[in-house]
């Protein structure tokens, strides 16, 4: 579905988003926050402002013009950052901490895992796996994944 | 300054710097544009800003007055923007891994940027600071002893191996009782040797027709109970010595875990459940200690008969020994096959547990909650799923469990055929007697029964060794809030706080940002501010709960990392918004600062505390006994309790975290009596949610997400008609509501 809206989005000249409110109003550097950028990432984003103030609730992306909803999407992928673990590689040990050589859906890397708390279930069988930086890796299921890498993470569950 | 390049720059690099142009500090980024992981660098030289990316393509800005670079960061990614004064140049982005990096080459670039506006010359960097806490580095190093402290690294597999630590103060009584041990088994190895007379000189010669020798009997009977008696002696003697030894150990492993536990920082807390922690200290150091008491001291005892079995039957007979030993190197295979799976199965099953027990110390602690939303079912239900995946992580381990010890009694009937047959061959042959025979199979009767109590050594130790495991896990965690190597003494304080620069980040979030404040001796400040917006935390950081990421908090000029933990906390009262009273009795509550507290002072607290009057009715006066949560007494009794604690300890420090926010107007009124006495001559920091209790503060500190907003007295603020002015409007409205409602 393709409603019609009454606002609109535009980027300044420092990359920031601007919204364009109903009464014309423009918003400078607003930031698109997903509400449940789990279990629903494509329903409820929510544009605040810089100190945090909501402005604009949008129910669902899908709803927006396809151009908007573009630009919105590109303004929440610059922000977001939760690489999908697709294959363990290796871990250094399996008591904590350990240091997982993984192949994520934004390539390679490595990281360090303090403790098993740090891997958290979330309903619907997603694992989310937090580093000793504080960025998180996901899980989406389990059983996706291959033998070799559901055995070893079998080890920290 | 000279910096280290990665190698696959540092070539290329060398032909495009300029001649003189040096880079003087690098960031190497792990992102690309797109968020993906690839490495690509920043570099700052004298005169520009350099990016490579990961293709190699390279791009730079000469430095100008007007340059600016933004930093900031969202879920573990930090972005780094150049702007000037128009429009953003450039943006990396890279994981917080690399944040220290980061912030030494901001700090350079903005050093520069600031000497080509203002057209002076570089100043020298005075002292070396770390680019993370802002504390001078010791000389000629660049790593900050205090940030430098992440383990990366895994404990050691050989766990078990490191309960040696624990068993050193006891090696003589663990020597004593092996050399018992050697004995008692010794002992228990006469009796089928001496089958071997009974058999070919006394049975034997009988059947063939030769009269029974009543001395030679008694002598060899005599023999068997003698041997018994003297493995039965020092049997109960190793037993007991070892089995003593054990607990103890045992017991030193509980406590110096607890010990340890207790001197670990909030943050450790708040990431771990109690019903986990609990596991770990109570049962786990139990496993231990029946492992080494039982099991353990089983299996070196079948270990120590097995090899004096094989000497003895070597000794007889070499060619029946080697039949009667074959399965030996089989069953061990065997044993070494299931090991693995075993002990995963046994990690599986510890951290199911946990979950069990930890589904209990959720819902317990909030039966309340349970009952108000009538979720009784819903939480049984709950219980009844970590149930249920308890039994089919045992089930599945159970499958292999049980196919292992029928496996290892079918090999050593097996075992058994092999020495009847080869036997019986050898006795048609003459080559043995029918003793030895007779002889060989009573040994290897308790042989092979030993090989299969042996195998089930492999579970035990397997499951005593994932507890070890669980156990170091806490001894080995290193405490976020690190006392100092050498520590420096704080004994008299003033009662000067200095915050300078202080950052903190939970996760990945960061909950304050650049906060500076000097608090004077004897001031009392009021912290002012929406819930969130950071109050609490700054206060869990100057009490050292938890250590500033960023920046440094002194006390009188020192810094409160370089200062023991007691020492430091010593001169700290606090007095928090939900009081926890121990178990025990009022008197004692008070005293928990100070225990050694005389009766009268007890008292004095209790009285400037304005608690006095409320204990004497309670039926046992200063020894009713108030429990965890404090039954019996409301809210502003157990407050003011509290407060005693704190007054009885005379800090020359004070905090108040939203101490009167959970009480009724009079009840508050009551405790605000009782802090006024607590606050005269001291520094005091007091959050509260109702400004009005704040009349009082020398200084009002309003912040927002973070950061200071405003500072100044309540009049100065007021007329600035700022942040506070607002909040303040905002509260008085909420008042006259409740009144005009009240009224109706």
């Amino acid at each position: 579905m393709m409603g019609q809206v009454d606002f609109a989005f535009e980027h300044n000249a420092f990359g920031q988003l601007v919204l364009i409110d109903a009464n014309g109003g423009r918003h400078d550097n607003v930031l698109p926050v997903r509400a449940h950028p789990v279990s629903a990432p494509d329903e409820g984003v929510s544009i605040v402002d810089q100190d945090g103030h909501e402005l604009l609730w949008i129910p669902s992306l899908n709803e927006l013009p396809d151009g908007m909803r573009d630009l919105l999407a590109a303004a929440l992928a610059a922000r977001e950052f939760m690489p999908e673990i697709m294959r363990l590689v290796s871990v250094s040990s399996f008591a904590t901490p350990s240091t997982w050589q993984v192949e994520t859906s934004r390539g390679t890397t490595r990281f360090v895992l303090k403790g098993e708390e740090d891997i958290r279930r979330l309903p619907g069988g997603i694992l989310l796996v937090a580093d000793a930086h504080g960025i998180q890796f996901m899980v989406r299921d389990v059983r996706a994944l291959d033998r070799h890498s559901r055995r070893l993470l079998d080890r920290f569950l | 300054m000279s910096v280290e390049l990665p190698s696959p720059w540092s070539s290329d690099l060398a032909a495009r710097l300029d001649s003189g142009e040096s880079v003087v500090a690098s960031l190497p980024l792990d992102l690309d544009a797109r968020l993906h992981f690839a490495a690509g660098l920043l570099l700052l030289t004298e005169r520009r800003l350099i990016a490579v990316d990961a293709s190699g393509g390279w791009q730079d800005w000469p430095l100008r007055a007007g340059l600016r670079l933004n930093h900031g960061d969202h879920a573990g990614v930090a972005l780094l923007a150049l702007e000037d004064g128009q429009q953003r140049l450039a943006h990396w982005r890279f994981t917080l891994a690399q944040n220290l990096a980061a912030l030494r080459l901001l700090g350079e670039f903005e050093r520069r940027i600031e000497a080509l506006a203002s057209g002076e010359r570089l100043q020298p960097v005075e002292e070396a600071v770390c680019a993370t806490c802002k504390t001078p580095l010791p000389p000629g190093e660049d790593e900050c002893p205090l940030c430098a402290r992440t383990v990366n690294e895994a404990p050691s597999t050989w766990t078990l191996l490191r309960l040696w630590r624990f068993a050193r103060p006891y090696r003589w009584q663990l020597f004593s009782g092996f050399a018992l041990m050697v004995g008692a088994t010794a002992a228990t190895l006469v009796s089928p040797y001496l089958t071997m007379p009974l058999m070919d000189e006394v049975l034997i010669p009988f059947q063939n027709g030769q009269q029974i020798e009543p001395h030679l009997v008694a002598m060899y009977l005599g023999g068997l109970l003698g041997a018994a008696l003297v493995s039965w002696l020092l049997g109960w003697a190793k037993t007991y010595i070892l089995a003593l030894v054990s607990e103890r150990i045992a017991a030193d492993l509980r406590t110096t875990t607890y010990e340890h536990l207790l001197g670990l920082s909030l943050e450790y807390f708040g990431g771990k459940r109690t019903g986990d922690l609990i596991a770990r200290i109570g049962s786990e150091s139990d496993r231990i200690s029946v492992f080494l008491s039982l099991h353990a001291l089983d299996f070196i005892t079948d270990v120590l008969m097995i090899v004096m079995t094989s000497v003895i039957l070597f000794s007889i007979n070499p060619w029946l020994a080697l039949a009667t030993l074959l399965p030996l190197p089989l069953i061990a295979w065997l044993i070494h096959l299931v090991r693995d799976r075993l002990r995963t199965g046994f990690e599986k099953i510890d951290r199911v547990w946990a979950e069990v027990t930890n589904v209990l110390a959720d819902t317990i602690p909030g039966i309340r909650v349970v009952k108000a939303f009538a979720q009784e079912s819903r939480e049984a239900g709950r219980f009844r799923t970590a149930n249920r995946h308890n039994l089919a992580i045992n089930d599945k381990l159970n499958r292999t469990w049980s196919l292992f010890s029928p496996t290892v009694s079918l090999l050593t009937e097996i075992g058994l055929l092999v020495v009847w047959a080869f036997g019986i061959w050898l006795v048609a042959h003459e080559s043995i007697t029918v003793g030895v025979l007779t002889a060989f199979l009573a040994y290897i009767g308790r042989f092979y029964t030993r090989l299969d109590s042996m195998s089930r050594i492999v579970s035990v130790t397997q499951k005593a060794a994932a507890g070890a495991k669980r156990i170091f896990d806490i001894l080995d965690h290193v405490s976020s809030v690190p006392e100092p190597v050498n520590p420096q003494p704080l004994p008299r304080v003033q009662g000067a706080i200095s915050l300078r620069e202080i950052g903190f980040r939970y996760g990945n979030r960061s909950v304050i940002r650049g906060l500076s404040l000097d608090i004077r001796p004897g001031e009392m400040i009021g912290l002012v501010g929406h819930s969130g917006s950071g109050k609490s935390t700054l206060v869990n950081l100057i009490c050292r709960f938890y250590d500033v990421s960023e920046g440094s908090i002194s006390i009188d000029g020192v810094d409160i990392r370089s200062v023991a933990l007691a020492d430091f906390r010593r001169h700290i009262g606090l007095v928090l918004q939900e009081p926890f009273l121990f178990f025990g009795t009022v008197a004692e509550n008070i005293a928990y600062g100070k225990p050694e507290a005389t009766r009268e002072e007890i008292v004095a607290a209790a009285r400037a505390a304005h608690a006095h009057e409320f204990i004497l009715p309670l039926p046992l006066g200063y020894d009713s006994i108030v429990g965890e949560r404090g039954q019996g007494l409301s809210g502003g009794e157990r407050q003011r309790i509290s407060i005693a604690r704190a007054l009885l300890i005379d800090p020359r420090i004070l905090i108040m975290d939203e101490a009167t926010s959970a009480v009724d107007t009079e009840t508050e009124k009551e405790i605000q009596r009782a802090l006024d006495n607590l606050v005269q001559g001291r520094t005091t920091i007091a959050i509260a949610h109702r400004l009005s209790t704040l009349r009082k503060a020398d200084r009002l500190v309003v912040m927002d997400r973070g950061q200071i907003v405003e500072v100044g007295n309540h009049d100065e603020l007021m007329a600035a008609e700022g942040a506070y002015w607002r909040l303040y409007q905002a509260q008085l409205r909420n008042a006259e509501q409740t009144l005009l409602e009240g009224g109706e």
